[in-house]
């Protein structure tokens, strides 16, 4: 029998930029078993909630990630809207969309470049990252913020944008699309990177569902699952389909990613057609009382806010699950029969947040 | 309503049953989650099919009573247990890989459920 050998990976790793650990069980270069350790850096916000109004509370829901922060603030948001009854403007909808996936594309933005840095391509690292600086400028732009918009609110969003400016967005993510078209090509057409992901951790179909994977993880494997199908916020009236591969391997999470940085720019295109003119929020008035579990759709796949309330200003229960908390049994089920040289890619491609995680 | 939620109250004794007939009838396992209310706990075992989404719950007295792991129906649950068991002292049985109180590294004992007498030492 081959002798076996165990290697701590993390949680400090340089293709970690958050803390996460795993025992790799080794025969030889050959990973046979992977036992996963979070909770370094649990911050407990969950209950928070029980000493911040429950209008207030969307300023911590938006700082749980860095990354998809507007939409941890606008699933809060949409849970104690739908046990309020509040029916929200339709410009604030359509606002909703666009900035969710200005966050998408800034998100899979930022993963090409990590996933590029973790196979040593750094020129296309910085080639990419200089593209997100451009989605984020525009964020900045109608936010004033780059990570934590502070845009959500209970009843609608705080700010507005006005219908000139948000055609002059969709002009620039037109000129960006050229851009990102010549940056993505290099991913899915070079020989380095494609020996580094075709082939490499695959997840079948059945294991993705079965695992409760999420995202651009599930839809990699060809499990057609997006809840942005639900039609919250606008996206009811705008036309897609959620972006599937069958492959299952890093390549095909890889090219779901990709594919959907151009459905995102479609998708904003379109809610910028839309739009209508009006009010951007809705006067709340009482307080919450009942429950509801809200689903999103992140970048890296669905969320899931619980509110629980009671009539009273502080919510009874929130719990928060993350795409990243549901895709790590995937991951595990990938890593057994990969090569050690392979892992930080396979961490990679399920694109973690462990910010996200340790909520 | 973006989407009906249904919520089927159940015995811990049936919790077994139940969450296999979801997992033969096709249901994704979406979370588990618990809420201390003024007496007892609540779980929620949320599963989706096709976007339909439905919630299995069941009512705990007490974090002592005995809750069979549902892991060895979908294996994923051994992360929501162990969470369960860190967060809320959840007594939970036979998870598929159980962290004995090591999966969060929380400074004070079952922080959203705390213990009466003390902190961890």
């Amino acid at each position: 029998m081959t002798k076996r050998t165990i290697i701590p990976f993390g949680p400090q790793h340089p293709v970690l930029p958050e803390p996460i650990h795993l025992d790799l069980v080794l025969e030889d270069e050959k990973v046979v078993e992977a036992i996963p350790s979070v909770g370094f850096i649990h911050r407990g916000l969950e209950k928070l909630v029980e000493k911040k109004d429950f209008q207030d509370y969307v300023y911590v829901a938006e700082r749980i990630c860095g990354i998809c922060s507007f939409i941890h603030g606008m699933t809060y948001c949409i849970a104690v809207e739908e046990i309020m009854k509040l029916e929200v403007p339709q410009r604030a909808q359509y606002l909703r969309v666009i900035w969710s996936e200005l966050s998408r594309i800034h998100s899979h933005l930022l993963w090409l470049g990590l996933m590029a840095d973790s196979f040593g391509f750094e020129s296309l690292f910085m080639h990419t990252w200089k593209l997100r600086e451009g989605i984020l400028d525009i964020i900045e732009e109608t936010t004033g913020g780059r990570v934590i918009f502070g845009s959500s609110k209970v009843g609608g969003v705080r700010k507005d944008v006005s219908d000139e400016k948000l055609k002059l967005i969709v002009e620039k993510l037109k000129k960006y699309e050229k851009e990102i078209k010549e940056i993505t090509d290099v991913f899915v057409h070079d020989a380095s990177v494609k020996h580094r992901l075709v082939g490499v951790g695959i997840l079948s179909k059945n294991d993705a569902y079965e695992l409760g994977a999420v995202g651009p993880t599930a839809r990699g494997s060809g499990v057609s699952q997006d809840m942005r199908k639900l039609g919250y916020a606008a996206y009811k009236n705008i036309n897609f389909e959620p972006i599937i591969e069958t492959s299952g391997d890093c390549y095909a999470r890889c090219m779901v990613r990709i594919r959907e940085l151009f459905q995102s720019i479609d998708m904003i295109s379109q809610a910028v057609d839309k739009i209508e003119t009006g009010p951007i929020e809705v006067k709340v008035t009482g307080t919450p009382n009942g429950e509801f579990f809200a689903r999103t759709e992140q970048p890296r796949g669905e969320v899931i806010y619980y509110a629980l309330a009671d009539g009273g200003k502080f919510l009874k229960r929130l719990r928060v699950r993350t795409p990243t908390f549901s895709n790590i049994p995937a991951l595990l089920k990938i890593l057994p029969g990969s090569e050690l040289a392979d892992v930080p890619v396979l961490i990679l491609t399920i694109d973690p947040c462990i910010s996200c995680t340790e909520r | 309503m973006i989407e009906e939620q249904k919520i089927i109250n159940i015995e811990v004794g049936q919790l077994q049953d139940k969450v296999k007939g979801c997992f033969e009838q096709g249901y994704r396992l979406v979370q588990i989650s618990c809420t201390k209310l003024s007496q007892g706990l609540e779980l929620n075992y949320s599963f989706d099919k096709n976007f339909e989404f439905i919630n299995l719950r069941v009512f705990l007295s007490s974090a002592d009573t005995e809750v069979l792991s549902v892991s060895n129906i979908y294996w994923n649950a051994f992360l929501y247990e162990n969470e369960l068991h860190d967060l809320f002292g959840i007594n939970i049985k036979n998870i598929a890989i159980d962290y004995k109180g090591n999966f969060y590294r929380t400074s004070v004992k079952w922080p959203f459920n705390p213990p009466t007498e003390a902190k961890n030492d």
